[in-house]
């Protein structure tokens, strides 16, 4: 079985009398080690196909394999879990703590996880992963006195904080401008080649899908296009 | 998430808004800062009250001229003047269950030694029995006066521990002579402490003196107003001017009379009118025999015709002080409630802040659910967050009603004590404030959907 798998999956919003289906059987593997852009226009169902992925929203139907773990039909705080463990998201707004330094916003997740580090081991942790996103002179800066690249870098930091195997970034450049956006495209183009994090991002602009080996045109909520832009035997490490 | 690093993101999440968290707590700091001050203002004067009824003595019995009402209209004790000291003698002589009684006067003035003057807040004119009759320790130093010094209206006083200090500082009294209204007193004993009374009042704080010496040098108006028939016989014997040493005292002045005098001619004390008397009973067993006796032979002397109403009234010391702490009690429990009420405001106000709290900050719970944050997780951090606010503002409050019942002490002297259970239960009272009312906005923020939470603007 593949890293991920999602059967017929459905989705449909019921809105008083009326139904609004989203997403309309979509199917569709992705190898572990890949990087891919999930495009479309507007309303098309991206954010509401990667909230699925991302065990944030739960289908109306369908199977959904995380891992070799059906991720459905779990319950919250099962789901929680595997959020903590398994995934990083890093979105277009940054969402970071206001009036929360740099290192107590990346070592956020940690205070979820079962393993319980000391808090002196996890702001430790905390300020290795922001040296490697070059914000070592940064640490103790809140959001409001960061720049806007330097804020998601603070946000991609804190999403690989769990060492998670899989990363979703919905739109992670649309609040950047093309240079800090080429700076963070890079950044994940070699978490992708270097540590072999799978990555699922939502992009609008075509220039972003390039860095991907793999565009998913999605449309109306079903998937028009699911081809490689570099052929399948090029990506690396592959399978389980 | 353990629930040190819960308590900690609690507090920097308070920190982010200090003003805010600040005023949110002051419902809390007030109902608890107003806890603490009644508790230990109420557990001081429940203190003293027990104190100062061991101090006094429950057996006693307080007798007072005039009825405590008449067709439903009180004259307030003491207006009539009815009892005689002869009365206090034949009641000590005739009631087998008294043991011991004194008759009293009272005076209120100016005490001068050299340069230095105080009011105390007891004068008394009384008799040696007095000492027995109140159980009033050991003189400190000195003798007590005679019965011999009240026949003959002797000059000579005792003075308590506070009158003492506040005259002689470090000096001995003995011997010296102090002033009332310009008539010299000599001192011949020191009183023991006895301490404050139920009212509060400092009972150190005491001239006793023989009652005839107070009655005819002291307080002339009592003399002249009260009593014309002494005034008259005692004026028309008068023949020494000892007491004239003293320019300027008072024209309705008595000479001291010699010892001779006195044994020829008694005071005529018939006449004469006193404050009150003090009896003791055996025991407090004792207490109600001694009532039934002491009425039945005043009735008796004042030649009294059956149905008419007494023209005295007795109280005994147990029906005051089980009056005066249900007051207290009553006084204390008013004021808890009025906290507690104060609590529950306080608490409603946090509850609000909270669920403003949860909305403003829904996207931080949206965010802390995706890294994995579950339903629990949210939960505990706001209930967290409504406890510790409390606490900080228990705390607070327990230092300011500390700090209250503290100036309360020093300032109105009155008695208070720390009461540990008081600090105990405003820490739990607060910490279930926080829980009660934390409850609902926690609950609320962690039902939010991760999704439309990321989503909230
Ligand atoms: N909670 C909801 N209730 C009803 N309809 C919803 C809800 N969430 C999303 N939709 C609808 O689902 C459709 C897809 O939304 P989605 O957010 O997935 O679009 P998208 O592809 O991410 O768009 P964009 O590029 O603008 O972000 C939209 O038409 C939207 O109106
Ligand atoms: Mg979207």
């Amino acid at each position: 079985m593949e890293f991920i798998e999602m059967r017929d999956i459905c989705k449909t919003y019921v809105m008083g009398d009326m139904t609004v289906p989203v997403l309309k059987s979509v199917s569709l593997t992705i190898a572990r080690g890949e990087l891919v852009t999930l495009m479309g226009s507007s309303g098309s169902g991206k954010s509401t196909l990667m909230n699925i992925l991302g065990c944030l929203d739960r289908p109306t139907s369908g199977e959904c394999w995380l891992d070799g773990q059906e991720v459905a039909q779990l319950s919250g705080d099962q789901r929680a879990l595997v959020r903590n463990h398994k995934l990083g998201f890093v979105f277009q707004s940054f969402n970071l703590l206001p009036r929360t330094s740099a290192l107590e916003n990346v070592a956020m997740p940690l205070s979820y996880t079962a393993e319980g580090l000391s808090e002196r081991e996890a702001r430790q942790r905390a300020a290795d992963m922001l040296n490697r996103f070059g914000l070592a002179d940064r640490l103790h800066h809140e959001p409001s006195q960061l720049s806007g690249g330097q804020q998601q870098r603070v946000a991609i930091a804190r999403a690989l904080i769990n060492r998670p195997p899989l990363l979703f970034a919905d739109e992670p450049t649309g609040n950047l401008d093309s240079k800090t956006s080429e700076e963070v495209l890079r950044m994940f183009e070699q978490l992708n080649a270097e540590d072999g994090i799978t990555i699922i991002m939502v992009t609008h602009d075509p220039n972003v899908a390039q860095h991907a080996k793999r565009v998913i045109h999605i449309n109306d909520g079903v998937i028009v296009d699911n081809a490689f832009t570099v052929p399948p035997a090029a990506v690396a490490g592959g399978g389980t | 998430m353990r629930i040190h690093t819960t308590a900690r993101t609690a507090l920097r999440a308070l920190a982010r808004n200090p003003m805010r968290a600040m005023l949110t707590t002051l419902g809390i700091v007030i109902g608890i800062g107003a806890v603490i001050a009644m508790m230990e203002i109420g557990a001081g004067s429940s203190v003293a009250l027990q104190k100062t009824i061991a101090s006094m003595g429950a057996n006693v019995l307080v007798i007072r001229p005039g009825t405590a009402s008449s067709g439903g209209v009180s004259f307030g004790a003491g207006s009539t003047t009815t009892l005689s000291p002869l009365d206090s003698a034949a009641i000590l002589q005739e009631c087998p269950a008294v043991r011991n009684a004194t008759p009293m006067v009272r005076a209120r003035t100016q005490v001068v030694y050299g340069n230095r003057n105080w009011v105390p807040t007891y004068i008394y004119g009384t008799t040696p029995a007095f000492l027995d009759v109140q159980d009033w320790p050991t003189l400190s130093e000195g003798e007590p006066f005679t019965e011999r010094d009240v026949l003959n209206a002797t000059k000579v006083c005792l003075l308590g521990r506070t009158l003492v200090r506040e005259l002689f500082g470090d000096e001995s009294p003995i011997g010296k002579e102090i002033r009332l209204k310009n008539v010299a007193f000599k001192v011949v004993g020191v009183l023991g402490a006895k301490g404050a009374n139920m009212m509060g009042l400092d009972q150190d704080d005491i001239v006793l003196a023989p009652w005839t010496t107070i009655k005819y040098r002291v307080t002339g108006s009592s003399l002249s107003s009260g009593n014309q028939s002494a005034s008259n016989s005692s004026t028309s014997e008068s023949v020494n001017t000892l007491s004239n040493l003293y320019p300027g005292s008072q024209p309705g002045l008595y000479p001291a009379r010699s010892a001779v005098q006195a044994a020829d001619n008694p005071m005529p004390v018939r006449f004469a009118n006193i404050d009150q008397i003090l009896a003791a009973a055996h025991d407090a067993a004792d207490v109600q025999p001694a009532i039934e006796q002491i009425t039945t032979l005043l009735r008796e002397r004042h030649r009294m015709r059956p149905g008419e109403p007494d023209d005295f009234n007795i109280r005994d010391m147990t029906e005051m002080t089980k009056a005066l702490s249900s007051t207290t009690t009553l006084m204390t429990n008013l004021l808890l409630a009025v906290a507690m009420i104060s609590l529950v405001v306080g608490g409603v106000g946090i509850m609000n802040i909270m669920l403003v709290s949860v909305t403003e900050r829904t996207r931080e719970i949206g965010l802390r659910m995706a890294v994995g944050a579950r339903g629990g997780d949210i939960l505990r951090q706001f209930l967290v967050e409504a406890v510790v606010l409390c606490l900080v503002g228990g705390t607070m409050g327990i230092l300011l009603g500390h700090g209250g019942s503290q100036l309360v002490r020093i300032f109105m002297h009155w008695p208070v004590a720390t009461s540990p259970t008081a600090i105990a239960a405003a820490v739990l009272v607060s910490a279930t404030v926080g829980i009660v009312f934390g409850f609902y906005p926690a609950w609320k923020a962690a039902r939010l959907d991760p999704i439309e939470a990321l989503r909230y603007e």
